[in-house]
């Protein structure tokens, strides 16, 4: 099965998002932003909606929608942001600091040495 | 089967909440996603972020001038830590158009594994100068390719690597050696920032 996005022609995703292009520096969303559905998809939602409700069931980063949608990172948060707007997601940004949390480290190296 | 996708994805538990990033550089064929997959609980996937610029002036590339979409593709796996950490590992080339995504893709990226190629020491330098330009902490991890093993001393030399940077040999292809090469970098990562926290802490309006 072709994946979507990937050989469309530009004027597909420019439709997609509405004309907008890029979700600019100011975006909500990190390529780790763990996201999850709040509702179901609905009848007559956009396909690339309903197909990011049906995706994030369980927490899904936002780098993970993208791939799996076959779309661009940036148009993928844009759909983001749309269905966070009307409250069908929700997002688990990352708990990040200019300093990483030194208790995360701490946990990263467990759960690593774990593996 | 709904959507486009006909993979089995193994789901996040509920209570994941704090995606975490680390990013491993490195040039073409040096084992990148051969990393990544050696330790991902899931087959890698790829992805591209696309960033158009309209003439801005570029360091070290004064020929790129006017508008230009730069186009990257990276491919990532998951490593779930515990109920809530989840770390994401990204395979990213480290070619200069690379580095214009860096700050929108990576931002927060706890820190960075550059995969060496001991045979192509030179594919390394620009992700080397471009990770020490951007404060990221790193290692870097010469993958073996099988071939004669270089001293630490000629490769550090060869890279002009600062001398509190790790240096590590690795097998990417093996899941335990890939887990190393992550913990030696997550136990620089600790020490360099106990370093800055003490140092803050001494003197706090000096610290950016």
């Amino acid at each position: 099965m072709k994946r979507p996005g990937r050989d469309d022609a530009p004027d597909r995703l420019y439709t997609l998002t509405g004309g907008r292009s890029g979700s600019g520096p100011d975006s909500p969303f990190d390529l780790v932003t763990l996201v999850v559905a709040e509702s179901g998809p609905t009848v007559g939602m956009q396909s690339e909606h309903a197909a990011v409700l049906r995706l994030t069931q369980a927490p899904t980063a936002v780098v993970e929608v993208a791939a799996e949608l076959g779309l661009p990172v940036s148009i993928t948060k844009i759909l983001l942001s749309d269905l966070l707007a009307a409250g069908r997601v929700s997002a688990r940004h990352p708990r990040n600091s200019a300093l990483p949390d030194p208790d995360v480290l701490e946990q990263v190296l467990v759960g690593l040495r774990n593996l | 089967m709904d959507s486009a996708t006909s993979d089995v994805r193994t789901p996040l538990g509920a209570t994941a909440d704090n995606g975490l990033k680390i990013v491993v550089v490195g040039g073409f064929g040096v084992g990148k996603t051969t990393m990544v997959r050696s330790v991902s609980e899931i087959r890698p996937l790829n992805t591209e972020e696309t960033m158009t610029r309209a003439g801005e002036a570029v360091d070290d590339t004064s020929e790129i001038r006017g508008k230009t979409a730069t186009t990257v593709a990276f491919d990532f796996g998951r490593i779930t830590l515990d109920e809530r950490n989840v770390l994401y590992l990204f395979g990213a080339p480290g070619q200069e158009r690379f580095w214009f995504l860096w700050d929108r893709l990576f931002s927060g990226t706890l820190g960075a594994v550059v995969l060496v190629d001991t045979r192509r020491i030179d594919d390394s330098w620009y992700a080397i100068d471009r990770l020490e330009r951007h404060g990221t902490p790193f290692i870097v991890a010469c993958n073996d390719f099988g071939g004669a093993r270089h001293a630490h001393s000629d490769v550090r030399e060869a890279l002009d690597l600062d001398p509190q940077v790790p240096l590590i040999d690795c097998d990417a292809r093996t899941r335990e050696s890939s887990k190393e090469v992550l913990i030696t970098l997550v136990q620089h990562i600790q020490s360099r920032y106990a370093g800055q926290r003490a140092h803050a802490a001494a003197s706090p309006r000096e610290f950016v």
